[in-house]
């Protein structure tokens, strides 16, 4: 380990240093008062993001460290980022909920961090073994974190049931990683790259390993047919929890998803292109068919985060068109971003409306919230329609531009299905703005300020980014150009 | 809405396109009808449905051509000529969808219904002029040998159009959903003028577009005058009311004969100049399409009549109708304007056809160009 490294890895180590000291900290802070962990937690990852941030600023190529394992380049710092700013985001949503819900204790924003510094690993993983233990190191705290409300049924629920298909598919990973070795002799990306493409290799074997990969990261992404899981697990975890899943989560997977398939396994886009677009039609339908059938808000957002995983699954079906691979990347992570905001400022108003033992939680409770708060009836029409992939909000170029490369990459008509699937989503989100407009109710949310204050932002910027949808592709577009 | 009739570049053009739904859904959704959720929701979703199949047109030319502004790609239409019958289709779905065109215009009825007046006006006034607008300037342009092509198909579909909107409307009972499918009737008209693909039926569909928005918007305000009075729409609840609201009523008159295609009205010229168009169009090359739409125009003058009978004239059948208040001056106002351009179009349309033939003539040059090509 030299010092380059531990630059390398430098806010990754304030981060979970930080972690270890908050650990300690919590013992002392009174039962009563773990806001103050909250407040800790955030300082940490706060820091860690100011760190990122500027390091991606001065970033102009990409390096390595610990002898070609770690890499730092520019999308892994874009991942980075927004993993960091979910975290933190996260933080403030649990806040006040946690309180409200009676969740004490400080255990919440300690596995949050260490879940985020996992994905932080999992974003700069360039070999597989570094990518599996990365994997570990963001679910584990998220088994705990799915649990946190003990006594709850439906959490504990949530929390058996994750815990047991996450260790399965990481089963499914640690395996695929041992067929490919047995494959290439080798676990690191570039490495497998060269040997893919060099000596002949034992092809059934590599390709064994390439499809057991995708099993295990379409778990983590809630790809169907690995999405089971689901709509139980963002049921019933506390809400900033699923908040946090939906979200950091899917970033996290599709990012070691892309980095892995695009730098390792070009050579097997032949055979793998189907397994992507099957997958891909197969989540975009199931996602969106079945959630017109939802009458629980969490359990729809849960259908609706498997539709646009569906969405971001097409990226991946040209991914061996060399054309277009620099445009797959940058309009994935434009999406995941768009998604991302939309994401969490939709979770905000849910946890506005979430009371005790899981209640407020129905479309219903919905009603008539936008007239009588119209502002934070206007911030839910705004993440609807960024959902939808309607214009003036970020998520119409989030799909604009992942369409655009799916037609580029020569899938017509897979474009087509997902386009004409947007329509039947259009049916589900458009109800919760019927019922919050349309309809005469008595709606209660608690306008507490940090809710209040993501909700808003997020909204906000989902539409003023949408008038400079370029600043936020060329971001994208920046990662790309520095990835290895 | 300005930003659509603005835009030179297919993207923005359909940024444009996709927001008008959102204001408009609100409009139905919030200050409609009863029915008004239903309404604004199929509207939502067949207007989108249209424009999701345009948006895979537009990225798949943005693809071939490399640019997605519209003079460029009038000049690139090479590139994506081998397509051009199915980027004729999907535009022309998302286009037809909201003039609308049958069989896809189901939803206007229940929308204009629905929704509150201002709502209606707008989406007569404007909104389906949207649709008009699309095929003149991006689907003729752009495919001009699809659009030759399937002129004969369009044509059949604006005469059906026309027919059926005048038969079902005649059978409404409801002031507002009569109106409705006037307009479905009407907007046959234009796209019949659209598709006959010459100089004076284009520029006649043009103008008539015009008249559409005058006079069916003119309906849809005096509708709605009766109906903050008497709360309902039923043809059957009024009945004379002639003798207790003159003034209303001969407004009501001016403009529904001018929706009904009198002599020295507006609707006339629109119609007649399609009807000639259409009978001397060289693309459609049948006299048959003219000859059945201009029974269009005898349905119209025979609906239209009938419900202003049934409403204004006759003994007056209902006893709350007897102390109506007659137009007060802010709703006279408002359709005074109307009654001028409604006037000025039907007696001396020159200067508006002086505006709108440079552009024919442009359009009608490319169409004829590619006409000439094997």
């Amino acid at each position: 380990m030299t010092q380059t490294d531990l630059i390398a890895i430098l806010p990754l180590l304030v981060l979970i240093g930080w972690a270890m000291v908050v650990m300690l900290a919590d013992l002392w802070i009174p039962a009563n008062r773990k806001g103050i962990t909250g407040l800790l937690a955030a300082a940490g990852l706060a820091a860690a993001l100011g760190l990122t941030v500027a390091r991606w600023s001065l970033l102009r190529n990409a390096t390595t460290a610990f002898y070609g394992m770690f890499v730092l380049d520019g999308f892994s710092l874009f991942v980075d980022i927004l993993v960091l700013a979910t975290g933190l985001v996260t933080i403030g949503l649990a806040y006040d909920y946690m309180k409200r819900i009676d969740l004490h204790g400080g255990t919440f924003y300690l596995l949050l961090m260490f879940s985020v510094a996992g994905m932080m690993v999992m974003a700069h993983a360039n070999d597989l073994i570094l990518v599996f233990l990365a994997l570990e190191m963001l679910s584990i705290p998220l088994y705990v974190m799915a649990g946190l409300a003990r006594g709850n049924k439906r959490s504990e629920e949530a929390a058996l049931k994750y815990f047991l298909l996450g260790a399965f598919a990481s089963g499914f990973v640690l395996y695929g990683v041992a067929m490919i070795f047995g494959a290439t002799a080798r676990t690191d990306l570039p490495g497998i790259m060269a040997a893919a493409t060099g000596e002949p290799i034992l092809a059934p074997l590599f390709l064994v390993g390439a499809v057991m990969l995708i099993v295990g990261f379409g778990f983590k992404v809630a790809a169907v047919p690995f999405q089971w899981w689901t709509p139980d697990v963002y049921q019933g975890a506390p809400t900033p929890v699923t908040a946090f899943m939906s979200v950091a989560v899917k970033v996290a997977g599709f990012a070691a998803l892309l980095r892995v398939f695009l730098t390792a396994f070009p050579s097997l886009a032949g055979q793998l292109t189907p397994f992507f677009y099957g997958m891909a039609v197969l989540t975009m339908i199931i996602g969106n068919v079945v959630a017109v059938a939802q009458t629980n808000i969490k359990r729809l957002l849960a259908y609706s985060s498997i539709a646009q995983a569906g969405y971001l699954l097409m990226a991946f079906v040209p991914f061996g068109v060399r054309e277009v691979t620099s445009d797959l990347v940058a309009s994935a992570l434009f999406f995941l971003a768009a998604y991302g905001l939309a994401s969490i400022g939709m979770w905000s108003v849910v946890i506005a409306l979430e009371e005790k033992e899981g209640k407020g939680l129905e479309i219903a409770d919905f009603t008539g919230l936008g007239r009588k708060y119209p502002w934070l009836g206007a911030a839910v029409t705004v993440f609807m329609l960024s959902f939808t992939g309607v214009p003036m909000t970020l998520g119409f170029w989030g799909k604009f531009f992942l369409f655009r490369t799916v037609i580029t990459g020569g899938y017509l008509e897979l474009a087509l299905i997902g386009l004409v699937l947007s329509i039947i989503s259009a049916y589900y989100y458009l109800r919760i703005v019927v019922v919050m407009f349309m309809k005469e109710g008595e709606s209660t949310p608690k306008l507490e300020p940090w809710i209040i204050a993501v909700a808003g932002v997020t909204a906000v910027a989902l539409v003023v980014l949408s008038f400079v949808p370029g600043g936020l592709l060329d971001a994208a577009s920046h990662a790309l150009l520095l990835l290895q | 809405m300005l930003g659509v009739f603005l835009a030179q570049d297919l993207v923005l053009f359909y940024i444009f396109w996709e927001f008008t739904l959102i204001p408009m859904y609100f409009l139905i959704g919030i200050w409609g009808g009863e029915r008004r959720v239903y309404a604004a929701v199929k509207f939502f979703l067949f207007t989108m449905a249209g424009s999701v199949l345009m948006l895979v047109s537009i990225l798949f030319i943005g693809w071939q051509a490399g640019t997605f502004s519209v003079p460029l790609l009038m000049a690139a239409r090479e590139t994506f000529a081998a397509a051009q019958t199915w980027l004729f289709i999907a535009f022309a779905i998302a286009f037809a969808i909201k003039v609308p065109m049958f069989p896809l215009h189901t939803w206007l009825p229940d929308a204009h219904v629905e929704a509150p007046t201002a709502g209606s006006v707008i989406l007569a006034g404007v909104l389906l002029k949207m649709g008009a607008y699309g095929f003149l300037r991006f689907n003729i342009p752009l495919f001009p040998e699809a659009a030759i092509a399937a002129a004969p198909v369009m044509a059949v579909l604006a005469v059906i159009g026309i027919i059926y909107g005048a038969l079902v409307a005649y059978s409404q009972k409801d002031v507002k959903k009569l109106v409705a499918y006037s307009s479905v009737s009407h907007m046959g008209f234009v796209m019949l003028g659209l598709f006959a693909l010459n100089m004076q039926s284009v520029s006649g569909a043009i103008l008539q577009m015009v008249n559409h928005g005058l006079s069916t918007g003119g309906l849809f305000l005096v509708v709605g005058m009766l109906y903050d009075r008497r709360h309902t729409r039923e043809m059957s609840a009024f009945g004379g009311l002639w003798k207790v609201v003159p003034v209303m009523g001969t407004l009501m008159l001016i403009i529904t004969l001018s929706s009904a295609g009198l002599p020295g009205l507006n609707g006339f010229v629109g119609e007649f100049t399609i009807l000639t168009g259409a009978f001397n169009s060289s693309v459609l090359n049948n006299f048959w399409f003219a000859g059945v739409a201009a029974l269009g125009v005898i349905l119209a003058a025979v609906y239209l009549l009938s419900m202003f009978e049934k409403v204004f004239l006759g003994p007056i059948t209902h006893d709350e109708n007897r102390n109506l208040k007659d137009v007060s001056w802010r709703e006279i106002a408002i359709l005074v304007p109307i009654l001028l351009v409604i006037f000025w179009i039907g007696l001396y349309p020159t200067p508006f056809f002086n505006l709108i033939n440079p552009a024919v003539e442009k359009l009608v040059g490319v169409v004829t160009q590619a006409a000439l090509l094997p």
